[in-house]
């Protein structure tokens, strides 16, 4: 056994101690990727992804209409599951650090918090992408067999450009789940966090719109998934745009900006 | 080397640690004691980076702990062997370390052999590991690096007497390379077995601070003769303070030398005599930090 034998006598002059390397981002980035997977909660977090695919891609085929039986539908059937799952899962790998109290392990070992938690929303982004394409292929399963069952043509109305709008969508939604992780470093707090953003923002913002008739301009340029929305629909205009952008301002950088000065000065209990 | 100076750290109206300054000797296993929520750990989350000092500093070899390139490998650390999820295994644990350093796979295996934990223990979760487990392998997590500086608190926690022993014989090892050892505890006796420096805190400041030896032979020196009274008068007449407990023994400050010196040249035979090592340590530790005891009351 090698174990202990190589310490060097350490004397006041020890200088021949070997010079380590900096621990490369990609290897970070690797152990991120297992710690999403190795524990039962993550791997079933993952693993649900693609079983509410698969549901919703029968479901679709069983109570569709046949003249509806598009690629368009099985993706927004399939798409709707994923959308709610995704953020949960960025925001899971961040607060889990501080709940389950990993933190003080991958701190240790990686002292620099905003070098880990930027790896960590690069490898949620990486699986948000990953699981669309994912979904895209059970989708394309879904319409050849459905449509093949209902003796319909099998129509591919779903672009390139759509498909990369809704991975936009969900990528940014995602972001949504990492920055809430950050900011509040509490799991089951951050899902709650996460359920008032998407359920409850919006539909106070909507009955705001109701009443107040002076609301109805600025609506769009302050909901999130007001703005979020019209990727989905595909083909957003210059002003859509616009009002992701400022949204995306408002609810998501300037949480993450917060956040992440707040991890860096916290303390790690 | 561990080098701590001037360490402050202050919450809202609170001081957790007060000016502490003090080194740990590659070499050499010092021990870190105080009562508890003496400011024990809140120094040693300083050292490691966890927790930013209100001011001070604190170096490992030489440098901040954030500025070492792979902390693993130059330093070991178990601050609370139950800080993990408790849904991973203990292999996976050590496997997510062994990664993160980037050492060959197979250290894993030689860290849980090192620390006795058998295969099928290491494919069980953590949330079924008792706390004797966790600290094994906690142990194993700090070591896997092949560190020069080992960091811990509290490691006896939750062991058996062998556990006990084992560690004792591990960190002795250790230290007998070259290796640096702190380790904390409130475990007196512990403690005493296994250090060769102590640093004592209490309220957030260092009450005393040396070597074992030094600090020892300050608590003095237990006698005990068939002749109780006579050995006090004859000691009391060469000019010592003596006390004498209810068994029977005497205890004085001064060295186990100068007593048996003493009692040679009055000519009482002696049936023991010792410096007063664990009563010793013990009752300096609750003078010193008197103060900060939760029962208030010194010995």
């Amino acid at each position: 056994m090698s174990t202990l034998t190589q310490v060097p006598v350490a004397t006041e002059a020890a200088t021949s101690r070997p010079t380590y390397a900096p621990i490369p981002r990609r290897r970070i980035a690797r152990v991120e990727l297992i710690k999403m997977f190795d524990t039962r909660s993550g791997f079933w977090l993952m693993a649900s992804i693609a079983i509410a695919a698969l549901l919703a891609t029968a479901a679709t085929i069983l109570f569709a209409p046949e003249d509806e039986l598009t690629y368009e539908t099985f993706a927004t059937a399939i798409g709707f599951p994923i959308a709610l799952i995704l953020p949960i899962v960025g925001l899971l790998s961040i607060s889990s650090e501080w709940s389950q109290r990993t933190g003080l392990t991958t701190f240790t070992l990686l002292p620099n918090r905003s070098r880990v938690i930027n790896v960590k929303v690069m490898v949620s982004i990486g699986i948000g992408i990953a699981s669309m394409f994912v979904a895209l292929a059970i989708g394309a399963l879904g319409n050849i067999v459905g449509t093949a069952i209902a003796g319909v043509d099998t129509s591919w109305n779903v672009s390139v450009q759509e498909f990369s709008l809704i991975v936009l969508a969900n990528v940014l939604g995602m972001l949504i789940g990492s920055m809430l992780g950050l900011l509040i470093r509490n799991s089951a707090g951050a899902i709650v966090g996460y359920f008032v953003f998407n359920a409850l923002l919006p539909t106070l913002f909507m009955t705001l719109a109701n009443f107040k008739e002076g609301f109805r301009d600025i609506w769009p340029w302050v909901d999130f998934s007001y703005a979020q929305g019209a990727l989905f629909n595909g083909d957003p205009s210059g002003e859509e745009w616009a009002h992701l952008a400022v949204t995306v301002s408002i609810w998501l950088l300037l949480p993450l900006l917060v956040g992440l000065y707040l991890v860096r000065r916290s303390e790690v209990k | 080397m561990i080098k701590v100076e001037h360490l402050t750290k202050s919450y809202r109206g609170f001081t957790a640690v007060d000016d502490v300054s003090f080194i740990a000797q590659p070499g050499r296993v010092t021990g870190f004691l105080g009562p508890n929520g003496a400011g024990k750990s809140t120094t040693m989350r300083v050292m490691v980076g966890l927790t930013d000092p209100s001011s001070g500093s604190a170096t490992i070899l030489g440098r901040p702990f954030a500025e070492l390139p792979n902390p693993g490998r130059e330093v070991g650390v178990l601050l609370d062997a139950s800080a993990q999820h408790a849904g991973r295994t203990g292999r996976e644990i050590l496997a997510i370390a062994q990664r993160t350093m980037g050492l060959p796979r197979s250290r894993v295996d030689e860290m849980l052999e090192l620390v006795s934990l058998t295969e099928r223990e290491s494919e069980r979760r953590v949330r079924n590991y008792s706390l004797g487990m966790r600290q094994r392998l906690g142990i194993a997590a700090a070591l896997i690096g092949d560190p020069e500086v080992l960091i811990l608190d509290e490691p006896a926690n939750g062991l058996d007497p062998a556990g006990i022993r084992w560690m004792r014989d591990l960190l002795r090892g250790y230290a007998n390379r070259g290796g640096t050892v702190l380790l904390s505890s409130h475990l007196l006796h512990e403690i005493e077995v296994i250090a060769d420096d102590l640093v004592m805190i209490g309220n957030g400041r260092i009450v005393a601070e040396g070597t074992k030896a030094e600090l020892l032979h300050a608590a003095g020196t237990v006698v005990r003769s068939g002749s109780s009274a006579e050995l006090c008068q004859a000691l009391r007449n060469a000019g010592l303070v003596v006390s004498a407990s209810d068994d029977g023994a005497l205890r004085t400050e001064a060295s186990a030398e100068q007593v048996g010196q003493i009692a040679l040249n009055s000519g009482i035979a002696l049936t023991e005599l010792r410096s007063s090592d664990n009563a010793g340590l013990e009752e300096m530790f609750l003078e010193l930090t008197a103060e900060t005891q939760r029962e208030g009351a010194a010995a």
